[in-house]
């Protein structure tokens, strides 16, 4: 079908945020760039607060002139979200932003963002007491992005509480546990943990040469920390699962959700809905799940009998090359605009491929759906993050259990009929599809 | 091997060939359609317009599905059938023999006859080419008049709004949609499509539409002589049965095809189902002819037994249930709740004051069975309804057990206990208290099991 006009034109206020927050860009890349010494405090307070007023007050003015209510107007006809062109552009600067950020001093013999780690340099030396490293950075950035896109997310879904709260939720975790804290822990001379992570999404957590560093560290912290690793894993995770589901950590504690839920909200439709992408995704993330296991169990192996030692220590470098850093980042975060904001979640991540076989199995959490008031209208599936067709079980009658599902409850939001709802109840009514059929028939 | 022929691929036509197919391996399938060659969900084809999905989003099945299920699909249009040798003709002049014919052709704009109705710009909003005609005139409207106060118009409005067209909204009665809606309902989707900015105008009818030098509308005169300027008129005063081309045939019509509660018409192995289907005794308290998504589908799965062979099924319509979405607030009907109350009837009525929230129930003044239940901005449990329904139970039970009808997202502020402090301080020799909080209904259910002695 052809269409004619396009989204709304931009208004005044939204012009000027968009024009403050672009200078703002500029300002930082100038003054991290120019060869003039400047003040860095100064000039990173200075393009810091346009960025934020700009980026704020263009969301604000966007999001605010509408009643509150679902609003997904004009996202398929938008180029900047429709999965066209301008949408594989973003994604090839987000992806090239991942390759230099990794692989400068290789590509270019120097590294290219050196003036942006200075120019920051006084937040660093104020949390962390050292100067900036190359993490920080990136872990700033990364945060500043979850707060600001889910200042985004917190007013288009202000009429949902759940939304709102979740939203609150991942930008809580980001920013203290993923970010403050590590801070501190460097402040304080302790060793660097981001808490929201635990194995086999941070699988250095239980690789021998990490853990048992944190176990003989010099400081009491240390042990415990490597202890508080064990107990997410091994404890926390099973339990919650089974009370909340897989939400409680994808949708409401990772950092990885929190970007795709807040910076990817806007493409999170493209995720392809059919069988077979289904069938990709069951091999690429149990591949996944068995690499980084087999991985660990090596590794400590090694450690242990000093055996397969070179052999171990390649693979576990293979696996942080092509799943920490190419898939998890360039293609997890990179490719948000051309297959939906949860490549890595749904593609590669093996801590959602335990926590959704715990979900599948062991777990109270369903979606429920509501009777026969489904019209199969189709847009519970199409706004799934995770690729799920949610409406081929809704239109059955049927309840959703599916382990890839993270609990993200934008499939009860848009549902236009009320049909569905996450729920936690006993498990022996998880599936309980035969008392959805309600229109009666009766033989004759 | 026997060939069923089903015209129209709507959800009635879809979901007859679908379940044929998965009671009956042999069968030969052939559905017809001249709209889309995939079946699609109509009630979706707004979002299509306000660019929520795509069309291809809005197909319930996957496109292969169809060849796998191995049902044949044909685009093309019906204009006449020889019922004698069992052959439809096409608009191409082929012909397709049948051993059993399904008619699902579904429903079409209501025109009554308004001096101007079939100018260029004037239609209504049922097919896929009337979206595509719609989304032509768009970029040249700037104001749209929409006749007709229901729920494909209140649809249309919200479209040309995402558009920046302006929206005014002729209704002719009182209050929007009060046929179907109490006052309080209505006047709360008034509002709030006020609020949309929408120009609603109240009681107000069309006279006529005038045409332009090139044969599109360029204003219409109201029943009371105002004249407005428009590019666009919707018409969405209701659907009638697509059954133009069956009349004056052998085939009993009326306002649709005349069938009795096993879709069977006057003739030997033709059957209509859905939209256009007519009953010959009417449900009680139902009408003869039902064009709502869910009466299509389920009368399509029973038909569909009849004619796999397993069972001979008799349509039974169950309690009746609807749902709509008035722009932000969703509408939820369970059971019988009129425009008007009956005499014999007393109703509870809640709303939020800070909201677009309201709770309805409607029972019955001398035995207090609960009747029915309106939810606006509230979601309720299908199944607990039914059952409620089913079981015959008292105002005092329901309300009790209220919060196991609560369907909304968790953190929502739910409304049970207000409800009932409502009903308390309206009835003070009553003194119900509220039991079962929101959650699994199966809890309640359970307690419903354990209560039957055996």
């Amino acid at each position: 079908m052809h269409t004619v006009s396009t989204a709304p034109e931009l208004n005044g206020v939204q012009k000027i945020s968009l024009s403050i927050h672009g200078c703002g860009w500029m300002l930082l890349i100038a003054s991290a760039y120019s060869p003039l010494k400047s003040n860095a405090l100064v000039m990173l307070s200075t393009s810091f607060l346009l960025i934020t007023i700009g980026a704020l007050s263009y969301i604000w003015k966007t999001e605010m002139s509408r009643p509150q209510g679902v609003s997904n107007h004009h996202i398929w006809r938008s180029s900047l979200t429709n999965g066209k062109a301008l949408c594989y552009l973003i994604a090839f600067a987000l992806t090239s932003f991942y390759v230099i950020y990794y692989w400068s001093i290789d590509l270019f013999g120097y590294e290219i963002f050196e003036p942006c780690y200075r120019l920051l340099d006084p937040l660093s030396y104020a949390l962390r007491g050292e100067a900036t490293v190359s993490w920080f950075f990136y872990g700033t950035l990364y945060t500043f992005a979850v707060l600001v896109t889910g200042f985004r997310v917190l007013l288009k879904y202000r009429h949902n509480r759940y939304q709102v709260i979740r939203t609150s939720s991942v930008m809580f975790f980001q920013t203290i546990l993923a970010w403050l804290i590590p801070g501190l822990l460097v402040l304080f001379k302790q060793p660097e943990m981001y808490m929201n992570y635990s194995w086999p999404l941070s699988y250095k957590d239980l690789w021998p040469q990490n853990f048992m560093n944190l176990v003989h560290s010099p400081t009491k912290l240390g042990f415990a920390l490597a202890v508080y690793g064990l107990i997410f894993t091994f404890i926390l995770t099973p339990i919650l699962t089974y009370y909340f589901g897989k939400r409680w950590y994808c949708s409401w504690v990772c950092g990885c959700g929190g970007l795709a839920n807040t910076l990817g909200d806007p493409w999170r439709q493209l995720s392809n809905k059919s069988e077979k992408a289904w069938k990709v995704e069951k091999v690429t993330i149990y591949s996944v799940l068995v690499f980084v296991v087999i991985t660990t169990v090596l590794l400590w192996v090694s450690w242990k009998f000093s055996i397969f030692v070179g052999f171990s220590s390649g693979l576990s470098k293979t696996y942080g090359f092509l799943i920490g850093l190419v898939f998890s980042g360039a293609i997890g975060v990179g490719f948000y605009p051309i297959f939906g904001t949860r490549v890595w979640c749904r593609f590669g991540c093996p801590q959602a491929a335990i926590l959704g076989m715990l979900q599948r199995v062991f777990s109270r959490f369903r979606i429920t759906t509501n009777g026969s008031q489904c019209i199969s209208c189709g847009n519970c599936s199409t706004y799934c993050e995770m690729g799920i067709d949610v409406r081929s079980y809704a239109q059955k009658g049927e309840n959703i259990n599916r382990a890839s599902c993270v609990g993200c409850g934008i499939c009860a939001n848009v549902c236009p009929r009320g049909v569905l709802s996450l729920e936690n109840g006993p498990l022996d009514t998880k599936y309980n599809s035969e008392l959805n059929f309600i229109g009666e028939m009766k033989s004759k | 091997m026997s060939r069923l022929v089903i015209i129209g691929n709507g959800v009635a036509g879809a979901t007859c060939a679908k379940r044929v197919r998965e009671l009956d391996q042999e069968k030969e399938i052939l559905l017809i359609s001249n709209e889309s060659p995939y079946f699609f969900s109509r009630p979706s084809l707004m979002y299509i317009y306000m660019g929520h999905m795509k069309e291809e989003h809005t197909r319930p099945y996957e496109d292969h599905k169809w060849d796998e299920w191995k049902i044949k699909r044909l685009q093309r249009s019906i204009t006449a059938i020889d019922y004698g040798s069992k052959n439809c003709k096409t608009d191409t002049g082929e012909m397709i023999s049948y051993d059993e014919l399904v008619i699902a052709t579904g429903s079409k704009p209501n025109k009554f006859g308004w001096p101007g109705q079939d100018l260029k710009a004037v239609q209504g909003l049922y097919s896929l080419q009337d979206l595509a005609s719609m989304e032509k005139w768009s970029a040249t409207t700037k104001t749209a008049v929409i006749v007709g106060g229901g729920l494909i118009g209140i649809e249309m409005a919200e479209m040309f709004l995402t558009r920046g067209i302006r929206v005014k909204f002729l209704v002719r009665e009182k209050e929007f949609w009060n046929t179907i809606l109490p006052l309080e309902e209505s006047r709360m989707v008034s509002k709030h499509m006020k609020e949309h900015h929408v120009e609603l105008m109240l009681g107000t009818e069309l006279n006529s539409i005038h045409s332009d030098e090139n044969g599109r509308v360029k204003s219409i005169t109201t029943g009371s002589g105002e004249k407005m300027d428009c590019q666009f008129v919707g018409l969405t005063a209701g659907v009638s049965p697509n059954i133009d081309f069956l009349r004056e045939s052998e085939l009993k019509c009326d306002r649709g095809v005349l069938v009795d509660r096993q879709f069977k018409t006057n003739l030997e192995s033709v059957y209509a189902v859905g939209d256009c289907a007519q009953f010959i005794q009417p449900f009680e308290g139902r009408k003869p002819i039902e064009q709502v998504w869910y009466t299509g589908k389920n009368q399509a799965m029973t038909l569909a037994e009849s004619i796999s062979g397993n069972n001979v099924c008799e349509y039974i319509p169950g309690h009746w249930f609807n749902s709509a979405k008035f722009f932000d607030i969703e509408y939820q009907t369970y059971g019988t709740v009129l425009g008007k109350c009956p005499e014999n009837e007393a109703t509870l009525f809640w709303q939020d004051n800070s909201s677009y929230r309201s709770f309805r129930m409607n029972y019955l003044k001398e035995s207090k069975r609960v009747t029915g239940f309106n939810l606006m901005g509230i979601r309720g449990r299908h199944l607990i309804c039914e059952h409620w329904l089913a079981e015959k139970s008292t105002v005092e039970e329901v309300l009790t057990n209220l919060g196991a009808l609560n369907f909304d997202p968790e953190f929502y502020r739910t409304f049970e206990v207000e409800v009932v402090n409502q009903y308390n301080v309206v009835n003070p020799e009553s003194k119900v208290k509220l039991k079962t909080k929101k959650g699994l209904f199966s809890k309640f259910f359970k307690k419903v099991e354990g209560s039957i002695p055996c």
